[in-house]
């Protein structure tokens, strides 16, 4: 990004008739598109926001776009992951990402790293770009990512989305704040619904993903105000952006005065998220006491038992399908609404995979209720009792 | 009045309410009003110990309470509170 215009690589004819939109702009120019073709983005993540950003980042002509993913396209990625197509389904999401990308724009040089990014590869998968483009989905991979990126002072264009919410910064910059200012600690495993729990509108990582390549091409070029102590926060509902301040927190723990993050650490740990040695045993208690498999249930029901089957899924979900003679209580609702519940009637807690039951079953158990977890949710009873019904 | 801006992974503790509607002297006192009305929203923004949990951030307009007065922050008609919730979402 400090190249000086005569170290930078030069355009060939056909590249200035491909980037001649740009070349007109003056505040772009030949040195500008000429930076864009020294510079290098590494994406993590193909996904939501990585589909859309690296599609305008290979059109724009960013030399080197690096894309880390262990993927395999899936047909409920199509809905918002436009780099992949319906034929790709199936294929590893880099491949698909690979080939989208050099017919978009031959001239750019595509790596790939098919892996899970981790403590032990980061900086040596960081080191070689310009900037990093976090399209991850999870909170241990957030940290991990803004943690290399400030141990290694890489601007990080961050975006991160939610249902019809999406936030959007640039973290990590020179003198700039890191993710870890604003969010010093993750929320406790659970709080908050990923993606897949939650649903997310397809076109929202297009935008938020967009607005991440357009930050790596201004990092890139040196043209105009970069993201940096402002974090933006979309609503697609209201159709309304709003711009909040972010400071460097000098206390904070990787980027302050007196860090105490100096190396990158165990970040499942840090989130919560490791399990412990001993939960393989509890896991085995749960399937004997607290919990029921679909099977199981199904022998119960036939057998005439009197159960009452508890669906603490949300009423869309419960459109799609439903285990016959379920009721309906969301979990946010379960706290307030339990008394229409029989204390009397065992009760099989179930939702979508069964984690959201999990906590439902906990809860119930807590006020006096006689209750079991159905193993896997609606999609393990599909699988193994009623395949007529259609997954989600 | 003032209003409290509800993000979307807390609004199934609002009755799926976007904003609230409060009246207080202090932040605190605004926060105070708006977990009492939704309990369930209490445990959210505070830990055991009552204290504002570190993955919230509340902003007053557009800048953070922790770097005004925090709690004690003052303050006027209109102003705007909002909850700022952490998110990871944009991969799978």
């Amino acid at each position: 990004m400090t190249t000086t215009p005569g170290t930078l690589p030069s355009l060939d004819a056909d590249e200035i008739k491909r980037y001649s939109r740009h070349l007109i702009m003056p505040e772009m120019g030949m040195d500008g598109q000429r930076r864009l073709k020294a510079g290098s983005v590494l994406c993590v993540g193909a996904g939501g926001l990585g589909s859309p950003a690296a599609m305008y980042l290979a059109a724009a002509g960013v030399g080197t776009i690096g894309i880390v993913d262990y993927d395999v396209v899936d047909f409920s990625n199509l809905q918002r992951q436009i780099i992949h197509g319906t034929p790709d389904v199936g294929r590893s999401k880099l491949a698909s990402a690979k080939d989208r990308l050099t017919a978009i724009n031959p001239h750019v040089n595509i790596q790939t790293y098919e892996t899970a990014l981790s403590s032990e590869n980061a900086l040596k998968l960081f080191e070689p770009y310009d900037v990093i483009l976090d399209g991850t989905d999870n909170f241990p991979t957030r940290y991990l990512t803004n943690d290399a990126c400030v141990l290694l002072g890489k601007p990080n264009a961050y975006g991160s989305i939610f249902r019809f919410e999406g936030q959007a910064s640039v973290f990590g910059a020179k003198d700039g704040p890191c993710y870890r200012c604003l969010y010093p600690e993750p929320p406790p495993p659970g709080l908050v619904p990923s993606c897949a729990e939650g649903g997310v509108l397809g076109v929202l990582p297009g935008i938020i993903g967009v607005i991440q390549a357009t930050e790596s091409i201004k990092l890139l070029t040196g043209i105009g105000e970069p993201l940096v102590g402002r974090f933006l926060i979309y609503d697609a509902l209201k159709m309304r952006f709003r711009e909040l301040k972010l400071r460097k927190d000098p206390e904070c723990p990787v980027c302050g005065a007196h860090p105490t993050v100096t190396e990158l650490i165990d970040y499942e740990q840090f989130c919560g998220l490791r399990p412990e040695p001993a939960v393989p045993a509890a896991a085995a208690v749960e399937s004997s006491d607290l919990a029921i498999t679909p099977l199981e249930l199904k022998r119960r029901l036939d057998a005439g038992d009197k159960l009452v089957i508890l669906d603490v899924r949300e009423p869309q979900e419960y459109q799609i399908n439903r285990i016959p003679g379920s009721v309906l209580i969301p979990l946010g609702e379960v706290p307030r609404r339990y008394a229409e519940l029989d204390t009397d009637v065992e009760i099989i807690a179930q939702c979508k995979m069964g984690q959201r039951s999990a906590k439902a079953a906990d809860f119930l158990r807590t006020v006096g209720f006689n209750v079991k977890n159905l193993s896997g949710g609606i999609l393990a009873w599909i699988d193994q009792v009623d395949p007529s019904q259609p997954k989600y | 009045m003032n209003k409290v801006l509800i993000p979307t992974p807390l609004r199934p503790f609002t009755d799926k309410q976007e904003a609230v509607e409060v009246e207080g002297a202090t932040v605190g006192d605004a926060l105070g009003q708006l977990t009492t009305k939704y309990e369930g929203l209490k445990k959210h923004l505070y830990s055991e110990e009552g204290k504002l949990r570190s993955f919230v951030n509340v902003y007053l307009n557009d800048e953070d309470i922790r770097y005004l007065q925090r709690e004690a922050t003052p303050l006027k008609d209109g102003d705007t509170l909002s909850i700022i919730p952490s998110v990871a979402g944009g991969r799978g």
